[in-house]
């Protein structure tokens, strides 16, 4: 399989009154057909900067300064005033922001919302049409049909979190980039929503996906291959496994050990923190396996 | 080991008529001094109702709550602010549990007074202490302190009080796990060395075995188990905690996925 | 917040409130002709300079002298009346959204009472009744029967900073009802208040204009409405005597044009999302759609009382 999205080179900057944050400093990804890149960091690593260059959704205060997006070889520069064709948002990038299924409008049913997703790249598309298409999508991918009729309270957190995944992806995005999307969840409803995703994948609905989360362990199960940020750089990347059991950069390696899981080892040991005055363990150089 | 705090029965309900939502239903539960006990539970468990329950910022509706012999089910004015005095709290979210208009100093001193003004001076820098900050937070906005920071801040502001008990409600879960672990191990502390007894509620299971002594599972207001650590999170007996325990993610082993997709592996 | 970082409105505001203000407490003394003064004949044609640069009115005073005394007049009420409808207001606000319960429930009762009855009828029926009307028993009508949207706007604020955790900090901490009140729930709908009392004197500028047109005015003082009520009533508009009603009512414009857009531009200043321009109105996010804004959501929109002060110019701009 080929490779579906080569970003190279993003740097991104908040340019925010007196001085400037680069909250995206040079950083370089590529993703394969069918994979799920994980992207892994805590607050304030860039890692949601880096996914709204990507999806093409970077608003001021924030300023693509250099960095170039090629998708099924075509390629876009991101850039400076660089204008990015209308057809490419939804339709060839996806973006599934945090806190999506909250932010949706309460006093509309579901179909509204697919309605108006589907209008605002067709003009011509009828409302059977687009309810059509999203019945077959929602019904293939396990939810009952009802939930188009439902307002967004009458869906569970996790009922309404597949809803709006399901519709980021009505146009066949060939990229979706879900930002957190598990973090609201419950534990049982994060593990229907990994499922959901990998299912649209292998049904090629979309092709690859940037997984966005702080939480390691939902990424051991979802991605392919992982790559950690911290402060706007990727400082490591590679399969996932690699990752998780044998990580090289000390960031990485003290991020794996905080995690914490039930398991009897954590009963007896004492994991010691990190301290953000140690810098050498942010320093050493970038590690990217292959 | 005896039970500092002992909640028999107790039941909340909010609303009125059809609109009725019983969040808690009739838990009974005992807090052995000096322990850290968690409550795990998902959203809508009811945990952070029982949080505010044995708090007394809110009535509960039936049952009786218990702290060392007496019973707390129903203070009022200064009987709760001696009860306030044995029994602190700290919050979920680093963000709004700070007045974003106060310095720290003005937070740790609103709570130097019910302690009273020379004993409170003496414990405003020891609790800092136990958190590893100094006196040079004072001054700062809650704006000028990280998400760890401000939680830590919290936590010193409840040990001013020195509390008997001491209540952390999904205290550690919107931080980052590297300094969630510091949080975590600052509670271990306070059990250790000042004999603290602590009531950690969570919704991650994880939390609860690195640091719980006992645990108690809560799924929708119904107590479903309750037990030693071990016990409850190695050897499960109720559904509920062995499904719980079957979709947590863990980080070395691969989540069993059910239908018939397989994580896609890297070509 | 740093001075530089205003909106330009804002200064625009403020200059023109600077300027009605200067007109009320300098104007006076400048003009120096007492507004009960003949100092001409019918209708006067306006001519340089002095006192008769507007003018005479029907009795053959001053329209400049009378402009400015009734500027300030115009403040003087607006000010007093908007100053009680913020105060009571906010009491009945604070208390009944922090405090919820039975007490809640009678106070927004009263309020939604008080906002049925139109307030119009109220002011004259009392007007017309009462014994004396001076300038300060006006402002007191007017406040009495404007606070409701006060209380509303602030009780709908209060009580969303009612679930706020620090406030169950601060009552661990030992902090009473009255100190939890106006240190913690009070400093978080400053901004609200402050709009609603700029809001509060515009309209209650109004009011008295209006009271003062339908001859139930002040007594013992010339106010722009009165102004207008003797230009009408004596036929300036019939005769083109323009200088009788023209100035006073672009004063009367200019005064609520003013506030108005010194309001909307606090809003502007209190909410800096609101000046980063149409990202921040888009509620209602679409997942997946090419929407100009991003899709990246902020905190929530605090409820209620944003959309409840907001005027009509206001919301004119911000969704053009």
């Amino acid at each position: 399989m080929g490779t579906l999205v080569d970003a190279r080179n993003i740097r991104g900057v908040y340019y925010t009154g007196g001085k400037d944050v680069v909250a995206v400093d040079d950083v370089s990804v590529k993703i394969e057909e069918g994979e799920v890149l994980g992207l892994a960091g805590e607050s304030g690593s860039g890692k949601t900067t880096l996914g709204s260059i990507i999806s093409l959704i970077a608003r001021p205060p924030l300023h693509v300064e250099q960095g170039s997006l090629e998708i099924d070889g075509k390629v876009q520069e991101l850039g400076g005033d660089a204008k990015v064709p209308r057809t490419w948002r939804g339709a060839v990038v996806s973006m599934l922001p945090q806190g999506a299924m909250n932010s949706i409008s309460p006093t509309k049913r579901i179909r509204h919302l697919v309605y108006d997703v589907m209008r605002s790249h067709d003009r011509k598309v009828s409302k059977d049409e687009a309810l059509d298409r999203a019945r077959e999508r929602i019904t293939t991918l396990g939810l009952p049909a009802r939930v188009l009729d439902a307002y967004p309270h009458q869906l569970s957190g996790g009922m309404k979190q597949r809803t709006v995944t399901i519709i980021s992806t009505l146009l066949n995005p060939r990229l979706l980039v879900a930002d957190e999307p598990t973090s609201a969840l419950d534990v049982s409803s994060q593990k229907i929503l990994i499922e959901m995703l990998l299912e649209m994948l292998e049904k090629k609905i979309m092709s690859g996906v940037i997984f966005i989360t702080h939480d390691l362990p939902v990424l051991r199960t979802v991605a392919t291959n992982i790559a950690v940020m911290y402060e706007g750089r990727v400082v490591e990347r590679g399969p996932t496994e690699r990752m998780v059991d044998d990580p090289q950069h000390p960031y990485t390696q003290a991020l794996m050990s905080s995690v914490l899981a039930p398991e009897p080892k954590y009963r007896k040991i004492r994991i010691e923190g990190m301290s953000s005055f140690d810098r050498s363990l942010f320093d050493a150089p970038a590690v990217i396996h292959r | 080991m005896s039970a500092i705090f002992a909640a028999e029965h107790i039941t909340k309900t909010f609303g009125r008529g059809r609109s009725q939502v019983q969040a808690v239903k009739d838990v009974s539960f005992a807090l052995a001094e000096g322990q850290v006990t968690t409550i795990v539970g998902e959203s809508g468990s009811g945990k952070s109702t029982i949080a505010r329950l044995v708090l007394g910022l809110m009535p509960v509706t039936s049952g009786k709550m218990i702290f060392q012999g007496k019973d707390v089910t129903h203070l009022k004015g200064r009987a709760r602010a001696e009860y306030w005095r044995d029994v602190q709290a700290v919050f979920q979210d680093p963000f709004s549990s700070f007045n974003q208009f106060f310095t720290v100093g003005t937070l740790l001193s609103r709570s130097m007074r019910l302690v009273g003004g020379k004993v409170g001076q003496q414990r405003l820098a020891e609790s800092l202490g136990y958190v590893g900050m100094d006196l040079s937070v004072l001054g700062r906005y809650p704006h000028q302190l990280s998400g760890g920071q401000r939680q830590r801040v919290m936590i010193a502001r409840a040990l001013m009080m020195r509390p008997k008990l001491l209540i952390a409600d999904e205290a550690t879960s919107m931080l980052d796990a590297s300094l969630r672990v510091n949080i975590l191990n600052v509670l271990t502390d306070l059990r250790d060395e000042l004999g603290m007894t602590i009531l950690f509620i969570t919704h991650d299971i994880g939390q609860a075995c690195y640091l719980a002594d006992r645990v108690l599972v809560m799924e929708h207001g119904v107590m479903v188990e309750q037990g030693r650590t071990d016990q409850v999170i190695f050897n499960p007996q109720h559904e509920y905690t062995k499904r719980l325990l079957a979709d947590v993610p863990k980080l070395h082993e691969a989540l069993e996925l059910e239908e018939l997709h397989e994580i896609v592996e890297p070509s | 917040m740093s001075l530089r970082g205003l909106p330009p409105r804002f200064w625009v505001s403020a200059a023109l409130v600077g300027f009605i203000v200067l007109a009320a407490v300098i104007g006076p003394f400048i003009v120096q002709t007492d507004p009960n003064a003949t100092v001409g004949g019918l209708y006067d044609r306006p001519r340089c300079c002095g006192a008769m640069l507007l003018g005479t009115d029907n009795e053959g005073q001053s329209v400049l002298a009378n402009l400015v005394y009734g500027t300030r007049t115009s403040l003087i009420v607006g000010l007093l009346a908007g100053a009680i409808a913020t105060v009571i207001g906010l009491l009945v606000g604070l208390v009944g959204g922090y405090r919820g319960g039975w007490i809640d429930d009678v106070l927004t009762a009263i309020t939604n009472v008080g906002l049925a009855i139109p307030a119009i009828v109220v002011i004259i029926l009392v007007s017309v009744s009462l014994p004396k009307r001076n300038i300060y028993t006006l402002a007191l009508v007017i406040g009495l029967t404007a606070w409701f949207w006060v209380a509303r706007a602030v009780r709908a604020q209060s009580s969303s900073v009612r679930t706020r955790e620090h406030i169950d900090v601060a009552r661990l901490s030992g902090a009473g009802f009255w100190s939890i009140l106006a240190r913690d729930v009070l400093p978080y709908l400053l901004s609200y208040v402050v709009m609603a009392f700029v809001l509060q004197v515009s309209g209650a500028i109004l009011f008295e204009s209006t009271l003062s047109m339908l001859g139930l005015g002040p007594g013992n003082a010339t106010s722009l409405g009165t102004m207008l009520y003797w230009a009408i009533a004596w036929g300036s508009v019939r005769t083109g005597a323009w200088w009788a009603f023209v100035p006073p009512t672009l004063m009367l414009t200019l005064i609520v044009f003013a506030l108005l857009l010194l309001q909307s531009s606090l809003n502007e200043v209190f909410n800096p999302r609101l000046r980063r321009g149409r990202a921040a109105r888009k509620k209602a996010v679409t997942p997946g759609a090419p929407s100009e804004a991003p899709l990246v959501v902020g905190e929530p929109e605090p409820v209620g009382a944003v959309g409840m002060l907001e005027t009509p110019t206001s919301t004119g701009r911000e969704q053009r």
